[in-house]
C-alpha cells in the first residue's frame, strides 16, 4: 500500500471517528436524522461515482439500487423480525438485480447512451410498480408493500440476535457514518488494485483494453455489480432514518444523485460524497426559506457549477491547489 | 519455417461494399511482412479482421492452427495477436507508466508488472515520461507509448498499421531499427505507405488493391512491377 493511500485511509477513519463521537452529543435530534438521510445519500452518489466517474458507465437509474435495498430490507426486516438477516439479504437483492441488468446490457455490448436509457427505463418501471402495490394482495409475507405510502413500518436495525433491542437514531447515525467510510476505503482498495486499474482503463479505452487481452464486459458487469451494492447499503440506511416508499426509485432522486457527482467531481471518489453533502445542505436550507423555490437553486447552482468548473469542485479544488504549489498535476 | 497466421478468403463486406474481397495471406513464424496498397485497399479493415475488431462475412482465419474467425478480440490478444492501430489508441487519462502497467498486469504480479515496465520505459526511452498523463504527449511520443504497450505482453505476432505515421525523420529511423529488433523474437506485419520505409525493413511485401492481393513477391521486385506502380498512380489494373 503506497503512502498516500494509507494516509487518505487514516484520514477518513479519523473523519469518521470524529463524526461518530461528536455530532450525536451536539446535534438535535431532527439534525441527526437528518445528517442520517445526507449519509445515506452520499453513499449513493458513491456508487454513482464509482460506476460512472470511475467506469464511465453512466447509470441514469442508480436508484433502482438504492430502492430494491430499502424494499428487501424493510420486507425481510418485517418477516425476518430481525435485521440480523435483513441486512444481507437488502445487499443481496440490488447486487443480483445489477448483475442480472449489467449481464444483458455488458454482454449484449449495449453502450453508452442506451445504457443511460435502459437504467432509467428499469428505475422508472420500478417507481410505477412499487406506487401500484397498494392492495391487501401485494404482501410479501407479513410485509404489505403499501403502494404509494410504502411502509411506513420499516423496522430499525436491532443489536444482532436480539430483535427487541433496535438502534436509537444516534446509534443508526453512527452505523451510517462508519458504512460510507468503510464504502470509501474499500472503493479506494479497489481503485488501487488490479481490477480498479483495469476498469479505469476501460473507461478510457475499451477497444484498446480489449486489444490487449481484458473482457472489457467482465469488468464492467463487476463495477456495476458493486455500485448495485452500494447503492443497495445506501437503501437500507435510508430506510433506517425514514422509511421506505416508492420515491426512492423517483426520477426525483436519480436526478438529484448525477447533480451531485457532477457538482462534487467525476473520477474522484471523494468528490460524489462532498457533492451529495453539499447540494443537500443548500437545498435543505433553500427550503426553509420560504422566498426561495429549492428546486431553482438547484437548478442555478448545477448551471453554475457546469460552467463555472465542468470538472467538478474536487479536481477544480486539487488543480487550483497544484498551481498554487506549482505542481504539475495529473 | 511453420505458418503462424493464415487467412483463406477473407471478405469483409459493408452492405454493398466490399473492403475486403477474399483476401488469401499467410505469414510463416519469424517473418517480417510488409503490407502496402493505395487508400482504400482494405489494409486496415483486413488488420480488423485478424484482431477480431471486425467479424468477416466470408472467408477464415488461421492462428497456429486454430481456427480464430470472429473470435472475440481479447480472445485473439490472449492467444499472441498484438495490434498497433493507424491512429494511436491510447488511455489518454493514465501516466506512460500505468498504460504498460495495464498490458503486462493481465498475465503478470504487481512487483514483476513494475519491474519490466520499467524496462520497457527504459528501451523506448519513455523513462523521463513515465509519470506524464499519455493524453498530454506529442504526436510522436504517443506512437512509442503505444508500440511500449503494443510489445510488452510479448506477442507471437505483432500488427503494425503506419508506425511512423506522424513521425520525424529521426523517429521514423529509431522505428525502423526497433521493428528490426522486435524481429529477432517475433512475427510482424506492416503497413506502411512510406516506400523508402518498407524497402529498409521488409524482406516480402503483399500489395493489396481494391480488397485483393494484386501481388505478393520481394519487396524490390514488387517496387518494381508495373502492376503495382499503376495502382499507386491510380490506373486500373487487373488482379493477377
Amino acid at each position: 500500500m503506497s503512502r498516500k493511500l494509507f494516509l487518505e485511509i487514516a484520514i477518513a477513519l479519523f473523519l469518521a471517528l470524529a463524526a461518530a463521537l461528536v455530532l450525536p452529543r451536539v446535534l438535535a435530534l431532527f439534525a441527526l436524522i437528518n445528517a442520517t438521510v445526507f449519509i445515506a445519500m452520499a453513499v449513493l452518489a458513491l456508487s454513482l461515482g464509482l460506476i460512472w466517474g470511475v467506469g464511465g458507465i453512466l447509470s441514469f437509474g442508480q436508484t433502482a439500487f438504492f430502492g430494491l435495498g430499502g424494499y428487501a430490507y424493510a420486507v425481510a426486516a418485517i418477516n425476518f423480525n430481525d435485521s440480523l438477516y435483513a441486512v444481507p439479504i437488502a445487499l443481496l437483492v440490488p447486487t443480483l438485480a445489477a448483475a442480472a441488468l449489467g449481464y444483458f446490457m455488458f454482454y449484449g455490448r449495449i453502450s453508452d447512451v442506451y445504457v443511460g436509457a435502459i437504467t432509467l427505463t428499469v428505475s422508472l418501471i420500478l417507481f410505477n410498480f412499487a406506487n401500484s402495490t397498494a392492495g391487501e394482495e401485494w404482501r410479501i409475507g407479513e410485509a404489505p408493500l403499501g403502494g404509494f405510502n410504502g411502509i411506513p413500518s420499516t423496522p430499525q436495525l436491532n443489536v444482532p440476535g436480539n430483535p427487541d433491542a433496535t438502534l436509537s437514531p444516534q446509534a443508526i447515525f453512527i452505523v451510517a457514518v462508519f458504512a460510507l467510510a468503510l464504502c470509501y476505503i474499500l472503493a479506494k482498495l479497489l481503485l488501487a488494485g488490479r481490477f480498479g486499474r483495469v476498469v479505469v482503463a476501460i473507461r478510457e479505452n475499451e477497444t484498446r483494453a480489449e486489444l490487449l487481452g481484458y473482457d472489457a464486459r467482465r469488468y464492467k458487469l463487476g463495477i456495476f455489480s458493486l455500485g448495485g451494492a452500494i447503492a443497495g447499503l445506501a437503501g437500507i440506511l435510508f430506510a433506517n432514518s425514514v422509511f421506505v416508499s416508492p420515491t426512492m426509485f423517483s426520477l426525483f432522486y436519480s436526478g438529484q444523485l448525477i447533480i451531485w457527482v457532477m457538482v462534487g467531481g467525476r473520477g474522484t471518489l471523494l468528490g460524489p460524497i462532498l457533492g451529495a453533502f453539499l447540494v443537500q445542505a443548500v437545498t435543505t436550507w433553500a427550503g426553509t426559506e420560504p422566498r426561495l423555490n429549492p428546486n431553482a437553486i438547484l437548478g442555478i447552482l448545477l448551471m453554475l457549477a457546469v460552467m463555472g468548473m465542468p470538472r467538478g469542485l474536487l479536481p477544480t479544488l486539487r488543480l487550483a491547489w497544484g498551481r498554487r504549489r506549482g505542481v504539475q498535476l495529473a | 519455417m511453420s505458418v503462424l497466421l493464415s487467412a483463406r478468403g477473407v471478405a469483409m463486406h459493408f452492405g454493398g461494399v466490399a473492403a475486403v474481397d477474399g483476401v488469401d495471406f499467410s505469414v510463416a513464424e519469424g517473418e517480417l511482412r510488409g503490407l502496402i496498397g493505395p487508400n482504400g485497399a482494405g489494409k486496415s479493415t483486413f488488420f480488423k479482421c485478424l484482431t477480431g475488431q471486425l467479424r468477416p462475412t466470408a472467408g477464415s482465419i488461421l492462428f497456429r492452427d486454430r481456427n480464430i474467425t470472429g473470435m472475440q478480440r481479447f480472445a485473439i490478444a490472449r492467444m499472441g495477436i498484438g495490434i498497433k492501430t493507424q491512429v494511436p489508441s491510447l488511455f489518454d487519462g493514465l501516466t506512460v507508466r500505468e498504460s504498460v502497467m495495464i498490458a503486462l498486469r493481465r498475465f503478470l504480479a504487481e512487483r514483476e508488472a513494475r519491474r519490466r515496465a520499467q524496462a520497457i520505459l527504459e528501451r523506448f526511452g519513455l523513462d523521463g515520461l513515465a509519470e506524464t498523463e499519455v493524453g498530454r504527449l506529442a504526436h510522436g511520443q504517443r506512437q512509442w507509448v503505444e508500440l511500449a504497450m503494443v510489445i510488452a505482453p510479448e506477442p507471437a505476432l505483432i500488427l503494425l498499421d503506419e508506425p511512423t505515421a506522424g513521425m520525424s525523420a529521426e523517429e521514423t529511423r529509431r522505428t525502423a531499427a526497433l521493428i528490426r529488433e522486435l524481429n529477432a523474437r517475433h512475427t510482424l506485419i506492416v503497413v506502411e505507405h512510406d516506400m523508402a520505409f518498407i524497402r529498409a525493413i521488409a524482406h516480402t511485401v503483399t500489395v493489396l488493391h481494391q480488397g485483393r492481393v494484386l501481388v505478393e513477391d520481394e519487396v524490390a521486385k514488387v517496387l518494381a512491377d508495373p502492376r503495382v506502380q499503376n495502382v499507386y498512380l491510380g490506373r486500373q489494373v487487373q488482379p493477377a
